[in-house]
């Protein structure tokens, strides 16, 4: 048990200390380490509209590869990440970008989630309170005594294991 | 509050309508980030001379837009769809008057010209995009794609993958039609 925990442990460590290789090929990577690190980076938070589930950064497809070189082509002559950005949503749409803008046609997106939540446990809140309310009034509900006939059945079933009949 | 057990089946239709709605909708098919506007600026070279000959498609450059209504199709003889297509771009040129412009994506020359001598040649002008940086300006992300670009150099539609009979008169030639010749 205390092995595999180790092992583990080691696996985690060697895992967050290397960055993810990509489909990056050598002849692609800058030769400013900084400048490839943000292209990287911007890669990462682009879609390849080939394979749609698939970053730049991680696609074989011909296309990926022709934007890689693009973004680091932006990046050497100076564009900043934004500018990098917008020059791919210009040609390809937001659809490029893995994480969506926040804007009103998106809000949906983003709050959509957070909205049915709150409807839910507002839902839920009221239900509770609904028969919290109903059980002090005493007019129904779990709160409501037994009454004398009830309580003889009760007696007999408890005393009895049962009413003849019911027996299996 | 009679009405308050319908609402879970009220729900459960809504949901259900979503559901039917998305599933019918093309996810492959992406709106093109360029409808309506200005095509990009461009100049391509013509496909390459092989063997001391001339070079062919005399090229195609923005300036060749703008001057009446077109189709910008990106082609290649790699390209499968294209050879389903070039039929359709064919009928077009030829029985419709419809101007088309090529864009020959990542081709080699001779395999370019073999193909068009094959199965003809149904554009008024290509240009040889041989590294794609054209077609990314064009926002194209697959071959076969076609542009239907208006006599004011706007793009109008996208059609993405190979242009099929039924796109053909319930799409572009109604469109060509209505934009004017």
């Amino acid at each position: 048990m205390r092995a595999w925990a180790v092992i583990f442990l080691s696996v985690l460590v060697l895992a967050s200390g290397t960055q993810r290789a990509g489909a990056v090929e050598p002849s692609e990577v800058l030769s400013d380490p900084a400048l490839e690190e943000r292209a990287r980076e911007i890669s990462q938070g682009l879609r390849c509209l080939v394979c749609q589930n698939q970053t730049i950064d991680d696609s074989n497809a011909g296309l990926a590869k022709d934007l890689r070189i693009l973004v680091r082509e932006r990046l050497m002559a100076g564009d900043s990440d934004q500018e990098v950005m917008a020059f791919i949503t210009d040609r390809y749409g937001d659809f490029v970008l893995l994480k969506p803008p926040l804007k009103t046609g998106t809000l949906l997106l983003w709050f959509g989630p957070g909205a049915i939540l709150l409807l839910g446990a507002g839902a839920l809140a009221r239900f509770y309170a609904n028969r919290r309310r109903q059980g002090s009034a005493g007019d129904g509900g779990a709160a409501k005594p037994l009454s004398e006939t009830e309580k003889k059945r009760l007696q007999s079933l408890l005393k009895n294991g049962g009413e003849k009949g019911n027996n299996p | 509050m009679k009405w308050k057990f319908l609402l879970p089946a009220a729900i459960f239709a809504a949901v259900a309508v979503a559901f039917a709605v998305g599933l019918t909708l093309d996810s492959q098919r992406l709106p093109s980030a360029l409808i309506d506007q200005p095509a990009p600026q461009f100049e391509l070279p013509p496909i390459a001379a092989i063997d001391g000959g001339d070079p062919y498609g005399g090229g195609f450059s923005s300036r060749n837009l703008g001057g009446g209504v077109a189709l910008v199709n990106v082609f290649a003889s790699w390209c499968v769809p294209c050879r389903v297509e070039h039929p359709q771009l064919m009928s077009l040129a030829r029985d419709h008057g419809v101007s088309i412009f090529g864009i020959n994506q990542k081709d080699k020359p001779e395999n370019a010209r073999a193909w068009l001598e094959r199965h003809g040649d149904p554009y008024r002008a290509i240009g040889a995009d041989n590294d794609g940086r054209v077609s990314i300006d064009w926002g194209v992300y697959g071959v076969p794609e076609t542009f239907v670009v208006d006599a004011e150099g706007r793009i109008r539609y996208r059609h993405v993958g190979p242009i099929m009979e039924r796109d053909l008169t319930g799409t572009l030639l109604p469109m060509t039609a209505e934009l004017g010749p």
